[in-house]
């Protein structure tokens, strides 16, 4: 068994699984159960300054989406910070992490964008003995509209001003956690890291409205015939919070700050799928708010072994090394050709390849009148498609074509693989050098 | 005073009560929303999909399933009915495991299809209060549709549809057919064959006259000129011999008087049934009559065969339904002669073989005892008033058009396709359909 410890911002924890800052971690009770269960550690849900605490709707605090068999693909929430008081909060960290020494225990934190909150809330987070801070600088609903939350992680320079606040008043590592709700990652990772923050961790949930009730015409979930637009998560968000860790963790100018990754991690793939993209471990919600905190069990057990087969001996072996594979499309080979195939005796004839490539796409899929389905290589453009809708897993694959094969589509010879041509050598590119352009036989 | 399973002769009462009550419920329960959405959602919505091809009324199932699914099943149940108006009894006694789920992907991949038939139950129950189906503007042509049972029912509701005027004639009391008569009561509970029909015949237009047979009361020349156009869906309204010595001993029947009293019968405690029951024949029938044998008391029941598991009408599921009520199937056996002092005592077979002259006597006898011999050996056409017969039926092209201008004929009765219910629905509605563009295009 591979040793999954991991020490992030020299925060050491058993495991990378840590339980995002939200409901799993509102409370002294649920955390016990969640180390019990085996969480390497957790973000405390989001403590705001002293006094009458925030108060939630309710109503019902969340939408969802589901895939076959109600499978649970997307969850919204519109609630908001922890709605007990700053004391009670304070009182059950310094008593969990007593117990709890091995594990990571890190606070979130939203206080009003003023230098003296931030002082006065940092200094009494440091006597409960957590490991770190977290800004919580996402949360898209209700506190935005306070000039908090998202409100802040929207304006480059509020996350810089209140970073270096924070930086300059505690000594415990500082992570600021990212909105997605911008138009550019960059610009707000730029500034946490203008302003001194040990870590960005990213994603925090997705402005959404997940159903409409038809009944009522009301955006759900409904408080009394309205609705407001929550904040989504789960599995369906997965694909954006992967790019946004890629586009931290490959451009330069963001290049090498610590990445906490978050966003529908479900199962070990998904960890070390976010791992491999440059974030340093995961933290988790929604799967264990589906299938209750025994999952990381799997993701234990499952990135283990994993890492077994890999040869890696350290968590930290495999951060990032898919992160040089991420680049921009005009640096991808146009001469690299792939054909789908389709394996006849995996084949179940349910069709779906066809009307998928028929109706949809190129018509490079041949259907037999004993529905013997084969793929044309001369119209296929290898857009996989038919391998994406297909009910069976890896019946339909893509097949490279080796350098001299021809290409039926177009008539090209593949080249040598040292002879590709990006969009930078092509000819059909008019910003193109043209001393640079390969031309091939097409 | 109350039999039991072992008191001689045939007798009534031979099971508590409440036996009776879980005997005869129904065989494959309509699924409960939850059910029904968990089993719709396995299905693949396939391109062209085997299911609809191997279905003889080519029902669209993937949209009726997809239409369940996204929560609209009486759209489903309008789908099915559109192509088949007995959609809700062919969802309770289709061999569906010949048909469509036997093609289903899902039977291919995994050897477990979608549950089609009980998802088609599922959907036509919700449309069963009220009818679904307007009638076009009256055309002021009338026909007579002989025969009341799924042919004829089917017809008549097509043309009464189009706007004709019908008038349904049957030999029996009541309408239905082999629905009311015909099919194991466990497969049609609550009276739903009577029930269909009074909705089938909501639609209005459709004038039903009962005790009146083809031969009896009716006569084709007649009917001729008081309706412009005749659909017969007589069926088979004889029953082969055995053409076996002692045949005419008493408590030899029919197994379709067998089914059809017990059909008809208020009360099932209070229907005599035999000690030891042999039924003879390997046919849908064969096994309705052994198992509802059994079901009524029986101490044992044989359904002895005279060719091979593999050529039997029954479908595996039925035989192994028959098994599992305890029904002994014997194969490869031909009566020879039926023994007893007036009344049936014993029953003597011969083994045979599948010898290159066909079936064989192997030269090997055996006696079963039996105070009661049902015989399932196939039904004969009645009187087809000089109508061109082929292989016993009523010769027919594709669209049901006899070998007389102006007489359509469909279902049982008439030449090509399986006896089954479903291709009787399908054969009605698609010489229905012939008969309206021929009276319409005159």
């Amino acid at each position: 068994m591979a040793d999954l410890h991991s020490t992030f911002l020299g925060i050491e924890s058993p495991n990378p699984f840590w339980l995002a800052s939200a409901p799993p971690t509102d409370k002294e009770y649920n955390v016990r159960r969640a180390f019990e269960a085996g969480w390497g550690g957790v973000v405390w849900k989001t403590l705001g300054e002293a006094g009458p605490p925030v108060v939630n709707v309710n109503g019902p605090r969340y939408g969802a989406i589901h895939g076959a068999d109600r499978r649970l693909l997307g969850l919204n929430n519109i609630e908001l910070i922890t709605d007990r008081p700053l004391e009670v909060n304070l009182e059950e960290i310094t008593r969990v992490k007593k117990d709890y020494p091995d594990r990571a225990v890190i606070v979130s934190l939203m206080v009003p964008c003023e230098e003296e909150p931030w002082r006065k809330i940092l200094r009494e987070v440091e006597l409960t003995g957590a490991d770190g801070v977290e800004l919580n600088f996402g949360c898209p609903h209700g506190m935005a509209e306070r000039g908090m939350g998202s409100a802040v992680g929207q304006v480059p320079e509020y996350i810089q001003m209140v970073t270096e606040w924070v930086k300059k008043h505690s000594h415990l590592p500082c992570i600021v956690k990212l909105t997605p709700n911008i138009t550019n990652i960059l610009g707000p990772a730029q500034a946490a890291k203008a302003g001194g923050a040990d870590a960005v961790s990213l994603i925090n949930t997705i402005n959404s409205i997940t159903s409409v009730n038809l009944d009522m015409m009301s955006p759900e979930p409904m408080i009394d015939g309205m609705g407001t637009h929550g904040g989504y998560c789960g599995p369906a968000v997965k694909p954006i919070a992967m790019n946004m860790v890629a586009e931290i963790a490959r451009n330069e100018k963001t290049a090498g700050i610590p990445i906490s990754g978050i966003g529908g991690v479900t199962t070990w793939r998904d960890a070390a799928e976010f791992m491999a993209l440059g974030a340093s471990n995961v933290q988790v919600c929604t799967a264990a708010m589906t299938y209750g905190f025994k999952v990381v069990q799997e993701m234990i057990s499952g990135l283990s072994q994993w890492m077994d087969e890999k040869g890696h001996a350290s968590t930290a072996d495999f951060v990032g090394l898919a992160t040089p594979k991420v680049t921009d499309w005009q640096h991808l080979n146009l001469d690299h050709i792939t054909k789908a195939e389709i394996n006849q005796d995996d084949c179940i004839k349910c069709g779906r390849c066809y009307a998928a490539c028929e109706d949809t796409s190129h018509q490079a899929i041949e259907m037999s009148e004993d529905r013997i389905f084969t793929v044309k290589d001369d119209e296929c453009v290898a857009c996989n498609l038919c391998v994406n809708v297909c009910p069976v897993e890896g019946c339909i694959t893509m097949r490279t074509l080796a350098p001299g094969e021809v290409d039926e589509r177009t008539g090209m010879v593949v080249p040598a693989v040292d002879d590709k041509r990006t969009w930078l050598q092509h000819p059909n590119n008019p910003s193109a050098d043209p001393n640079m352009c390969i031309v091939r036989g097409q | 005073m109350s039999n039991s399973q072992q008191t001689p002769g045939i007798v009534p009462n031979r099971l508590p009560e409440e036996a009776y009550q879980d005997n005869f419920s129904d065989l494959h329960p309509r699924l409960d929303d939850h059910e029904a959405l968990v089993a719709a959602d396995r299905c693949y919505f396939c391109h062209d999909a085997p299911c609809m091809e191997a279905c003889p009324t080519t029902i669209d199932i993937p949209l009726f399933i997809r239409q369940i699914a996204t929560g609209t099943p009486k759209a489903a149940a309008l789908t099915i009915l559109e192509q088949n108006i007995l959609g809700g009894m062919c969802a309770r006694v289709c061999p569906t495991e010949t048909l469509c789920e036997e093609v289903c992907v899902r039977e291919t991949a995994e050897g477990n299809p979608v549950e089609i038939g009980r998802l088609q139950r599922y959907a036509t129950d919700t449309v069963m209060e009220a009818h679904p189906f307007a009638r076009a503007d009256a055309t002021g042509k009338t026909v007579a549709v002989v025969g009341a049972g799924p042919a004829g029912l089917s017809a008549a509701h097509r043309l009464a549809m189009h706007g004709h005027d019908v008038v349904l004639y049957d030999a029996r009391a009541k309408a239905g057919g082999l629905n009311e008569f015909g099919i194991a009561s466990y497969k049609s509970v609550d009276n739903f064959a009577a029930r269909e029909v009074d909705w089938l015949l909501s639609i209005g237009g459709i004038e039903v006259k009962l005790g009146q047979a083809l031969g009896n009361g009716l006569q084709l020349d007649e009917l001729q000129t008081r309706y412009d156009a005749v659909f017969l869906g007589v069926g088979l309204a004889g029953v082969n011999a055995l053409r076996c010595d002692g045949e005419d001993k008493d408590n030899v029947l029919d197994a379709v008087e067998f089914i059809s009293d017990l059909r008809q019968a208020e009360d099932l405690s209070s229907l005599p049934v035999g000690r030891h029951v042999v039924v003879i024949g390997g046919g849908m029938t064969a096994v309705d009559a052994a198992v509802q044998a059994k079901l009524l008391g029986a101490e044992d029941v044989s359904l002895v065969y005279r060719r091979g598991r593999d050529r039997m009408g029954a479908s595996e599921f039925e035989q192994d339904l028959a098994s599992s009520k305890g029904v002994r199937i014997i194969t490869h056996a031909a009566p020879t002669a039926i023994h007893g002092n007036g009344a049936v005592a014993e029953i003597e077979f011969a083994y045979t073989t599948d010898g290159a002259n066909g079936l064989e006597e192997t030269g090997e006898s055996f006696r079963l005892r039996a105070d009661q011999v049902l015989k399932a050996i196939g039904q004969t056409l009645g009187d087809a008033n000089g109508l061109e017969i082929d292989g016993g039926k009523i010769k027919v092209g594709e669209t049901g058009r006899t070998s007389r201008s102006g007489v359509w004929a469909g279902g049982d009765c008439a030449s090509g396709g399986d006896d089954l219910t479903v291709t009787a629905v399908a054969e009605g509605r698609d010489a229905a359909e012939d008969i309206h563009a021929t009276l319409m295009g005159g």
